[in-house]
């Protein structure tokens, strides 16, 4: 009975935060747009009896889903996601595997002050950082004013409102998610390891190549999981930082909604970017149920 | 056919395989080797033998390369080593930890230091199933460390650190993580595989039967120096010092005053006793401060008084059984407690002595061994 309850809780969260909002979204996309509280058609009408639910099931259909393929807009929004998303995910990793591997080696009593302060950032509202990389690469941002004062530049450079800046923006923010990961299979790594490879005949380099990174794959994979998965939905960065050039579903989505106040639509939006980002969850479940098998 | 005895130390001839020459290791205030010189010859199985933090896995780490002398040099093959990384050496290791790269197979993690040399696949091939078979992990060749038992990973660290054929193999504490049945077998394995290899291994350990068991010659350290180097035997019948008769197996240590005579000495070692005799080679000042160390097997424990050279009573506070052997702990008059070993021959309800009973203890004159420190 106990470890009934136990389980019943994880399951009551899921059905009552994931599944039942997900019945909702997607009784929305089937729907159509009505100019009426809720914004759309039908409604399930209990009063009228069995007849209400049949009428009720009769209304809904595939229409949204079909337009979403009618205009061009849509698939170049998500693939311009899952690209920019992929790119970021590759620069957050370059950016942050060092970053690990820094604090992975740094002496023992320096590492709970370096976790701390790539911890740190969470302490500021999200929001605030990025209005404040606004000010860092706006034209007359601190950036453009610093690089010109040193002669680098002559002109500002144009970094606001362009991609480079929403990568910017992303790998800043995801950067922790990245790290974490990545030092934690760092720091259980086996110093005789590596001894035991140089005295097999390994240089340090060849060393790192066939042991630390065979040996911290698990924390790269778990790490761009974390970065990839939340970077293809992302809103706030690229319509704060990529101007109205950068197009993200994200972005669309809110629009559709907000903007258009075309619930259904937007709602078949977020469906298909759910279908979409389940692929990689379940690659991500998957990876993490191998480790568990190969550490147990 | 009379065998000839491996005794390369004993040979002025004999050029050393390894010659630590007044080797000093600090790390920071610390002093970890204290001024070492020491020769290690080509085929000799050599155990460093020690408690831990007397400095026996820094000389080792020396040899790997992981660590560079303060002072001193070390001499491979009469190159001096301290320039030369640990992936240039011709020696490898086998770890404590055993070190398996987890990612690996059994097969490739043997293959690991082949593939670095660059050799070609067939050779390579040829060289890890001849290891395998050495090792007799035939079996689990594709297996993962995680996925083999102790015994098997033990093996499987020793097959790669031999498949290079290195000149001299060291093994840091290399059956510390086995239960005593399977290290027992293991310590025969090692000496058989050396053998076979004809490579010079030298192994650091804690425990001075596996060193005995295994080794050609023991260094017993202490605190950064070498307190003995010898054989096991030597080791064991004719310690040096007080430090080393009492680090080796069981021992019965009686302080006195000598009194010589030849080669013989007489031991006062309590007020209204008799002197205790012994025969030593060395010389020994009037009243100097000896101890006379006397192994508890060498002394015999009887109910009548029996014709000796020393003889003393005393009774019995504890008997250890430990089923081939009783060790018997014989208080004597003056407060002093000898252990007397004896061999089980008889059913234990047969035994002769219980607690509290009057014994005498015995041994003659050459059975123990007068240390002046």
């Amino acid at each position: 009975m106990r470890r009934l309850t136990l389980i019943l809780v994880p399951y009551l969260w899921l059905l009552a935060l994931f599944l039942i909002p997900f019945v909702i979204v997607l009784k929305i996309s089937l729907s159509d747009i009505a100019l009426s509280i809720p914004p759309y058609a039908p409604q399930l009408d209990l009063s009228a009896g069995w007849q209400g639910v049949k009428d009720f099931f009769a209304g809904l259909d595939f229409e949204n889903f079909v337009f979403l393929t009618t205009d061009d807009l849509y698939w170049k929004a998500y693939l311009s996601s899952l690209q920019i998303a992929a790119v970021s995910t590759l620069l957050t990793l370059l950016v942050g595997f060092p970053i690990a591997y820094g604090m992975a080696q740094a002496p023992d009593e320096w590492r709970p002050t370096l976790m701390m302060l790539v911890i740190l950032p969470f302490w500021t509202s999200f929001l605030i950082r990025v209005y404040s990389w606004i000010g860092i690469l706006s034209n007359e941002g601190v950036l453009n004013q610093f690089l010109m004062w040193t002669g680098v530049i002559d002109s500002p450079l144009l970094i606001l409102n362009t991609k480079t800046a929403v990568y910017i923006g992303i790998v800043y923010t995801y950067l922790p998610f990245m790290i974490l990961p990545i030092y934690a299979a760092l720091e259980r790594l086996d110093g005789s390891l590596l001894e035991a490879a140089e005295d097999l005949g390994c240089s340090r380099t060849t060393a790192f190549w066939l042991v630390t990174v065979p040996l911290s794959k698990n924390g790269v994979i778990a790490g761009c999981f974390l970065v990839f998965i939340p970077a293809v939905g992302e809103f706030v960065i690229p319509s704060l930082l990529g101007g109205s050039q950068t197009l993200m579903i994200g972005k669309v989505l809110w629009e559709e909604f907000f903007s258009n106040r075309d619930w259904p639509v937007a709602s078949a939006v977020a469906v298909i970017l759910l279908l979409i980002l389940v692929i990689p969850i379940v690659l991500f479940q998957r990876q993490e149920q191998k480790q568990r098998e190969a550490e147990g | 056919m009379p065998q000839t005895v491996f005794a390369p130390w004993d040979d002025p001839n004999e050029k050393p395989l390894i010659s630590f020459q007044r080797v000093t290791k600090r790390f920071g205030e610390f002093t970890a080797i204290d001024d070492i010189s020491l020769d290690i010859f080509a085929k000799e199985f050599f155990a460093l033998l020690g408690p831990s933090g007397c400095g026996k896995t820094t000389l080792m780490r020396m040899l790997a390369g992981f660590e560079t002398p303060t002072e001193g040099k070390i001499l491979l093959a009469g190159q001096d080593i301290a320039p030369v990384p640990p992936n240039k050496r011709a020696v490898n290791m086998m770890f404590q930890s055993y070190a398996l790269f987890p990612h690996l197979s059994v097969w490739d993690n043997i293959a690991f230091g082949l593939r670095r040399e660059g050799k070609d696949k067939g050779a390579i091939e040829t060289r890890v199933n001849e290891m395998l078979k050495l090792t007799r992990l035939e079996k689990f060749k594709s297996r993962k460390p995680h996925q083999i038992s102790g015994g098997q990973r033990q093996r499987v660290a020793l097959a790669r650190s031999l498949a290079k054929a290195p000149k001299l193999l060291l093994l840091d504490e290399p059956l510390g993580a086995l239960d005593a049945k399977l290290r027992q077998d293991t310590q025969f394995e090692l000496m058989d595989i050396q053998e076979k290899t004809g490579t010079t291994f030298v192994i650091v350990t804690h425990d001075q039967e596996e060193a005995m068991t295994v080794a050609s010659r023991v260094a017993v350290m202490d605190e950064g120096k070498l307190m003995q180097v010898s054989t096991p035997d030597r080791i064991y019948e004719t310690p040096n010092s007080v430090y080393v008769a009492d680090f080796i197996g069981d021992v019965n240590i009686i302080e006195g005053r000598a009194h010589q005579t030849g080669d013989n000495v007489q031991v006062i070692w309590a007020e209204g006793q008799p002197p205790l005799m012994a025969k030593t080679q060395n010389d020994y000042a009037l009243d100097q401060t000896c101890w006379l160390a006397i192994r508890p097997e060498k002394v015999a424990i009887s109910a009548e008084r029996p014709q000796a050279a020393n003889t003393v009573r005393g009774k019995i506070l504890d008997i250890a059984y430990l089923g081939n052997l009783s060790t018997y702990h014989v208080e004597l008059p003056t407060g002093h407690v000898i252990k007397a070993q004896e061999a089980n021959t008889r059913r234990i309800a047969r035994r002769h002595f219980t607690w509290e009973d009057e014994v005498w203890l015995s041994w003659t004159d050459t059975a123990g061994v007068l240390l002046d420190r």
